[in-house]
């Protein structure tokens, strides 16, 4: 197997974990900041897909260009989510918390199942064969695009917590809550605003993904395992930390999908996991609280 | 524990035992399952609701118990009987060996949690690919051409008696743990870690001790589910689904309670065959259909009484609950 064959795989495995990185990143918002663990995220990420999939067969619109409308729509069901349910949760032992989400998750499933139906559908856009000749490197459009639109929304995010008044106090809340409230931030608003955030971000990643995968309701828990193996693997709380964390789980798979069977693709996302957790368990970016 | 519900718990045993001479076999089969996740409940409650260790890959200790007793019998022609205690052995290692790295390095909370689910899902894949073991196949246990309790070749009320006296026997180590020195332990681990390590109590060897006892007592349930339903397939021993199945009894019940466990599988598999029942009798063949109101349940349950549905019974009932509550 020659040299140029290895960095494609490894380059598409890279272009994926960015979209990887994305969705991880919802999830790592919502844990650090609300400290809720958010075991339906990958349910999120495919009504995601389903949006993308539904503004494709409808409209036919470009997922692309439907994943900030998808996202906004995620926003709105993550904040009244937030409000009206998890908010009261936000005391309560992991278990229990699990155990809502878990709820969730089974409920947002099935009627995923009951729309839907059992089957995958396919976006198929017409640059859905097309690739790019970079030096020794042979990339899929539809790859490329779906990273190079991941990253204008992680920079998005990145800059909207750096920038805004609103993202910076939404970092002092993760930093102290208790200080956070005595300087009179009203923190149930900005649970809800950072669920919602979470949720958009995850629908934005679930859109694009449609790009690369068929959707399937019985996906999502994969998606949920995923983000939290990519998560805790760059640092709970660290948001460069998700990104590294998906790039590294994106060239992981594509590698071991490669070189061995693909049925044991997760077997070494796993294997990365159990060995960051016991080397540097805060994660390869995170702070040890 | 006063003197009602030690009646009420007499009352409860001898139904039990009672049961299945009214019942057909569909029925029985029901709760011969429902009695077996009301013993495997009890197992990871003395993880959680004891100690407060979050396990959510639970399953790996039920499979592990199940393969080494499996193969024991089909391999080396070794009974259950003695099998048992290498499952046991293996599965309480396994826990052990998990505490061990995670407690070691300082993995905690949700940490430690997807410690669990990773190695419960790095199980099930490697098994999926381990040829002595059915692999993927699957692995099976011949069918017996006679009766046997040497073999544990039963028929169908024999397993149920089985695990019946499996559950019970586990409710009474629950309660004989909880009023140990290492229960109280880890109460109060659970409810101060900081606290408890300040006056002395070993943090690290008695967490050791709640995932390895918790692990043992899961493999025994792996065990009679090897001999039970005679088939065992990495996608289902050892997948997260199942972990959840062990789980949500628990805390629909009420985690840290004796009874909860109990409690929450009596609620969870009638609901459960009810509901597909009630969507059979109606004509709905909608795929999803019945889990999706599962789910409904559950959120249901869990945002109206957080603490289970024992706590909340118990005091209705007026008996104590037996075992606080964790958080």
């Amino acid at each position: 197997m020659d040299m140029a064959t290895h960095l494609n795989i490894v380059a598409s495995g890279l272009l994926t974990g960015l979209v990887y990185g994305l969705a991880a990143l919802g999830l790592s918002v919502i844990f650090g900041v609300v400290r809720v663990v958010n075991f339906a995220h990958g349910e999120v990420m495919v009504i995601g897909m389903y949006g993308a999939v539904v503004a494709f067969g409808l409209l036919g619109l470009d997922p692309i260009l439907a994943a900030p409308i998808v996202a906004a729509v995620l926003f709105g069901g993550g904040w009244v989510l937030q409000r009206v349910l998890i908010n009261r949760f936000v005391e309560y032992s992991e278990a229990k918390q699990f155990i809502l989400m878990l709820g969730v998750a089974t409920i947002v499933v099935n009627a995923l199942l009951m729309i839907f139906g059992p089957d995958a559908r396919g976006v198929m856009v017409d640059y859905a064969l097309d690739t790019y000749e970079i030096g020794p490197l042979l990339l899929d459009a539809v790859r490329l695009y779906a990273a190079a639109a991941a990253i204008l929304a992680t920079l998005a995010l990145f800059a909207f917590f750096r920038f805004s008044r609103t993202g910076k106090a939404i970092r002092a809340c993760a930093d102290n809550p208790l200080g956070a409230r005595v300087i009179g931030l009203n923190i149930d608003g900005l649970y809800a605003l950072t669920f919602g955030i979470g949720t958009a971000v995850a629908g934005f990643a679930g859109s694009l993904m449609t790009l690369l995968v068929d959707t399937r309701p019985a996906m999502a828990s994969d998606y949920t395992m995923l983000s939290f193996v990519i998560v805790i693997i760059g640092g709970l709380g660290s948001l460069p930390g998700a990104l590294l964390g998906g790039l590294l789980i994106g060239v992981t798979e594509a590698v071991a999908g490669f070189l061995l069977e693909p049925s044991l693709k997760s077997l070494f996302s796993y294997l990365v996991l159990i060995v960051v957790l016991l080397v540097r368990p805060q994660g390869l970016l995170g702070r040890r609280s | 524990v006063n003197r009602r519900a030690w009646v009420l718990f007499l009352a409860f045993a001898v139904l039990l035992a009672l049961a299945p001479l009214a019942a057909d076999r569909y029925t029985l089969s029901v709760l011969t399952t429902l009695v077996w996740f009301a013993y495997l409940g009890q197992s990871w409650n003395v993880m959680m609701g004891f100690a407060g260790l979050l396990s959510l890959g639970h399953a790996l200790y039920v499979g592990l118990g199940a393969y080494a007793s499996a193969a024991l019998f089909v391999h080396f022609g070794i009974g259950p009987w003695a099998g048992l205690w290498v499952a046991m052995a293996v599965a309480g290692a396994a826990g052990g060996f998990i505490g061990f790295l995670g407690f070691r390095f300082g993995v905690r909370g949700v940490h430690f949690a997807l410690l669990t689910i990773a190695f419960a899902e790095v199980a099930r894949i490697a098994f999926d690919h381990i040829g002595w073991l059915g692999g993927s196949a699957g692995f099976f246990l011949p069918v017996a051409p006679r009766m046997s309790l040497p073999d544990l070749r039963l028929p169908p009320i024999g397993f149920y008696y089985v695990i019946l006296v499996l559950m019970l026997g586990a409710l009474a180590l629950s309660r004989w743990l909880l009023h140990s020195r290492l229960g109280y332990r880890w109460l109060a681990i659970r409810e101060n870690a900081d606290a408890a390590a300040a006056v002395g109590i070993d943090l690290f060897s008695a967490r050791i001790a709640a995932v390895a006892v918790s692990a043992a007592m899961a493999a025994l349930g792996g065990v009679f589910q090897a001999f039970y339903f005679n088939s065992l397939f990495p996608e289902q021993a050892f997948a997260m689904g199942r972990s959840i199945e062990i789980i949500l009894p628990v805390i629909i019940g009420g985690i840290g309670t004796l009874f909860g466990p109990i409690l929450g599988a009596l609620i969870l598999t009638p609901l459960g065959e009810g509901l597909t029942w009630a969507i059979g009798a109606l004509g709905l063949d909608l795929p999803g259909l019945k889990q999706f109101v599962y789910g409904g349940v559950l959120v249901a349950i869990i945002v109206y009484l957080p603490n289970g549905v024992w706590p909340w019974l118990a005091a209705k009932l007026g008996i104590s609950q037996g075992g606080e509550g964790g958080r």
